[in-house]
């Protein structure tokens, strides 16, 4: 333990900001002369316990090699470099052909709509899906990782949205999970602590302690500890997805100093983010991914928000969506100061108003709320004649349903027929008193079947037997079969092939059509996808941060001004 | 398809008839004399009656520990309101009722302190045991001669019609929890519930209020096969039926059952109460002893349950 700490005493100097420019020259033949013993110390770094090292390996031996990367000297050390990567999900391609490099002691920002490949990418370069084609050079040797924990093994870590952490466990388990330093068997205790509180020593936050338990910690404490694990493996590459989703203010002013840090000791970082503001402060290189290509790249300092939304959209709105004539008719719901989501908007028959936002921007929060899933903290709710808020047998009677954006955890019960889950909000009339005839039931289900056109041996067939789109065809032929008047659809053409989304919005079309039914409903449509939000609303209002804005015309809304509010860039214009 | 599934729903009885032809050929016809099939039926009527219940909260995705706690509970309440000279229909209304409380408890310390089944039927069982205990002063309480006590006698002596009453009451029941299950909307919420609670509660489905139902309606059962089990002692005892939960629910379970919840049948129930019964009395008719009975069951539930699960994957490929 002294002997590491009177080392990295002796490289603190060297990873100081003025050293890089200082001996480029030196830095770089470091780095070379030192990549075979990375790889050693990266491979040895799982397993403390054998060569009797705590906390991470790279620090000690190879601070002078990293030092060389930082600064804008081009190219800079190049850490890992992803060269024309494809992947495909039947018929989707996901990506086409990226290139991504990023270099020691850089920052590299990953931008782009849901959808654009960022996830996809980021995942095959920690190894959680292999390419259907291209190639990875990481720190100069070829990597084609098999799982997650090669790809650790070779130093990529990536820090995910939902943080995996063990929640029961104390933070220095947490920190060694997998790599415990043990003998015989048993794990020692006070290496482990050891190899903890170094790894969170560097983070710059000795504050967590290693015995506190990990479900106790905010989520930004939460963070760190993941991050350290990382450092704790000997990880130099660091994939951060939407760090900032579940941070305050202050918690983001912290990680970003704390990504300068890292980025200081030399290592690669790519940042995900939604949000246009933080990429800019936080990054040196912007990449911007649409449609699985790489639609632009650039210095952080050279790009301008607009351009960067700009290559974010891209394309123009494609034809799908029919829009037959709709006149707008009663409100039908109404809702002022909503907590939370702080939410005033009217929904009138004949309508669809659309919700726009990031993941994580409280949308869903809100229709669970209006919904009756969630508690009602203030604000007033009204259902056609009914007012207040209300559990959601009741949202049914009142002629209300709602679509979960989570299929298959919650929209769907996978294990029922199609027609027990069609039927299941409305079993009343399917039968004398409370008896439910299956052969009714049956009858009913097939209806809409054929006229969805969904795909499946019959109403008896397990739901969970189905495709995805017809599986999301099943989940909204509850409501027509309820025959609600107000429609709440959470995502609803998430996840599910082009042809079921185009039923889907000719359905909902034909719902609000004064020309194609006597009684038009109304739609509460919250989508990520945003020529999907345009093409088929008549409103469209912009949730941020859990606010809800007001809603607008749909024609006074372009992709990138959605875009522009729903990342929190408010450009003076 | 429709073979495959006539196959998944009768797999049980499928077994039961192998196991029984087994023991057949072993014994002798002289195990399928109709004396002999009556004593099979006497002995499994109990666990069934109180598995009819467990089917349902299975099914509902829950399980109930306290149900031999009930039966006991039931016996002696029977007994205590017999020697108060309430009456046997009285008395019998009685323990039942006493169970249905226990059920009722049950259902709204799991909804109300949302503590998972498995742990509030735990301490139930433990806190109906002692308060049948309790009641009956940690002694096994006399009653005077009713005509409960005839409810499991064998109708060969010309008493019943062809079979025991008991019986009777057990097939009833049977009928009226299968239609429960399969024709009624609570019997959809129950699987709904079971099979995935939030598509449930998504859909409208008073969640919470099911539970509590399905508890009391599975602990009142428990009572009614107290009362049979009072029947068979003609005393009420509070140390009898420990450990029966775990027949009644290997009944449940053999009968194609899943703890996760949504899957369960009447039908299959009865199948594996049955095969249970017919391993029970082939072995002791063929002079094994007990211990030999409790290792060929355990084998055959583990056995039951691997089965269904490898014919599940043989489905979906």
């Amino acid at each position: 333990m002294a002997e590491t700490v009177n080392r990295r005493n002796s490289t603190e100097p060297n990873n100081g900001p003025g050293a890089p420019q200082a001996r480029p020259a030196g830095a770089e033949r470091g780095e070379r002369g030192a990549s075979p013993q990375r790889a050693e110390n990266a491979r040895r770094g799982p397993r403390p316990a054998s060569d009797g090292e705590p906390g991470p390996p790279h620090r000690g031996v190879c601070g002078v090699g990293w030092d060389g990367g930082s600064g804008g000297a081009k190219p800079p050390g190049l850490v890992f470099e992803m060269r024309g990567v494809r992947k495909t999900f039947g018929a989707t391609t996901a990506l086409d052909g990226v290139d991504l490099a990023v270099g020691a002691g850089e920052v590299c920002a990953l931008v782009g709509q849901n959808g654009a490949g960022k996830s996809t990418l980021m995942a095959i370069l920690a190894g959680a899906l292999e390419p259907d084609a291209g190639s990875m050079v990481l720190e100069g040797a070829p990597y084609a990782p098999k799982d997650p924990l090669e790809a650790r093994r070779r130093g990529v870590a990536m820090i995910y949205q939902e943080l995996s952490l063990a929640h029961h466990l104390s933070v220095m388990e947490n920190i060694a999970l997998g790599f415990e330093p043990a003998r015989f068997g048993f794990v020692q205790r006070d290496r482990l602590r050891a190899m903890a509180s170094d790894a969170l020593q560097q983070l710059g936050h000795s504050d967590i302690a290693p015995d506190a338990i990990v479900g106790d910690l905010s989520p930004a404490a939460q963070q760190l500890v993941e991050i350290a694990r990382a450092l704790a493996t000997g990880c130099r590459v660091l994939v951060l997805d939407e760090p900032t989703s579940s941070l305050g203010h202050g918690d983001v002013r912290r990680l970003f100093s704390l990504v300068r840090r890292l980025k200081e000791a030399g290592h690669a970082i790519v940042y995900i983010s939604h949000f246009i503001e933080e990429v800019k402060e936080v990054s040196d290189r912007i990449v911007v991914l649409r449609d699985g290509r790489k639609a632009g790249e650039g210095v952080t300092a050279a790009m301008r928000p607009d351009a960067i939304v700009s290559m974010m959209v891209g394309r123009t709105l494609e034809d799908l969506y029919p829009r037959s004539a709709r006149t707008v008719g009663d409100a039908i719901l109404e809702i002022s100061d909503l907590t939370p989501g702080s939410a005033t908007f009217t929904l009138h028959r004949g309508e669809i108003l659309g919700i726009a936002g990031l993941l994580g921007a409280g949308r869903t929060r809100l229709l669970r709320t209006l919904f009756g899933l969630e508690p009602v903290r203030s604000g007033r709710i009204r259902v056609g004649v009914y007012a207040g808020p209300a559990s959601p047998e009741r949202r049914w009677r009142q002629g209300m349903g709602m679509l979960s954006e989570d299929r298959t955890g919650e929209g769907l019960a996978l294990g029922l027929s199609v027609a027990n889950n069609l039927t299941l909000s409305r079993l009343d009339d399917l039968g004398p008193g409370f008896v439910v005839l299956p052969a009714r039931q049956d009858a009913a289900a097939n209806r809409w079947l054929e006229r969805l056109g969904i795909r499946a041996a019959g109403p008896r067939q397990p739901v969970a037997e189905l495709s995805g789109g017809n599986q999301q065809k099943v989940a909204v032929a509850r409501l027509l079969h309820h025959d609600v008047d107000v429609l709440v659809l959470d995502e609803p053409t998430r996840g599910i092939d082009v042809s079921s989304k185009a039923q889907i919005y000719a359905l909902l079309d034909g719902l609000v059509s004064e020309t194609q039914t006597a009684r038009p409903r109304a739609v509460l449509l919250v989508s990520s996808y945003l020529p999907e939000l345009l093409g088929l609303c008549d409103r469209i209002a912009v949730m941020c941060r859990g606010r809800l804005g007001p809603a607008r015309p749909a024609s006074e809304w372009t992709e990138h001004s959605l875009l522009m509010e729903a990342s929190g860039t408010r450009v003076a214009s | 398809m429709k073979a495959r599934r006539l196959l998944d729903e009768s797999g049980v009885l499928i077994g039961l008839g192998i196991i029984a032809l087994a023991f057949g050929l072993l014994i002798g016809p002289q195990f399928f004399r109709a004396a002999n099939l009556e004593l099979m039926a006497r002995q499994t009527v109990i666990v069934c009656v109180a598995a009819f219940g467990m089917t349902m909260v299975i099914v509902s995705g829950g399980i109930d520990l306290s149900v031999g706690s009930i039966i006991s509970l039931s016996t002696v309440v029977t007994a205590l309101l017999l020697r108060a000279d309430l009456g046997p229909a009285m008395s019998a209304s009685g323990a039942v009722a006493a169970g249905a409380m226990c059920g009722l408890v049950n259902g709204l310390l799991i909804t109300r302190l949302r503590v998972v089944p498995f742990i509030v039927t735990l301490g139930t069982m433990l806190l109906v045991r002692g308060a049948a205990k309790g009641l009956a002063d940690e002694r096994r309480i006399e009653a005077p001669i009713s005509w409960l006590n005839g409810l499991l006698r064998t109708a060969r002596d010309g008493s019943g019609f062809l079979v025991p009453a008991g019986i009777w009451i057990a097939i009833g029941l049977a009928f009226a929890v299968a239609g429960l299950l399969r024709y009624t909307r609570f019997g959809r919420h129950l699987f709904a519930i079971g099979s995935n609670e939030r598509t449930a509660r998504l859909c409208g489905v008073r969640v919470n209020r099911c539970k509590v139902y399905v508890y009391t309606i599975a602990a009142a059962l428990a009572g009614l096969a107290g009362l049979m089990e009072f029947s068979k002692l003609s005393v009420g005892d509070p140390t009898v039926a420990v450990g029966l939960e775990l027949d009644v629910i290997a009944a449940v379970i053999i009968g194609g059952g899943s703890l996760l919840g949504g899957k369960g049948s009447v039908l299959g129930t009865i199948g594996g109460a049955a095969i249970m019964a017919v391993i029970q009395i082939g072995c002791s008719q063929m002079g094994l002893q007990n211990w030999v009975q409790q290792i060929i069951t355990g084998t055959i539930i583990v056995l039951a349950v691997a089965l269904d699960h490898w014919r599940q994957a043989a489905r979906v490929r």
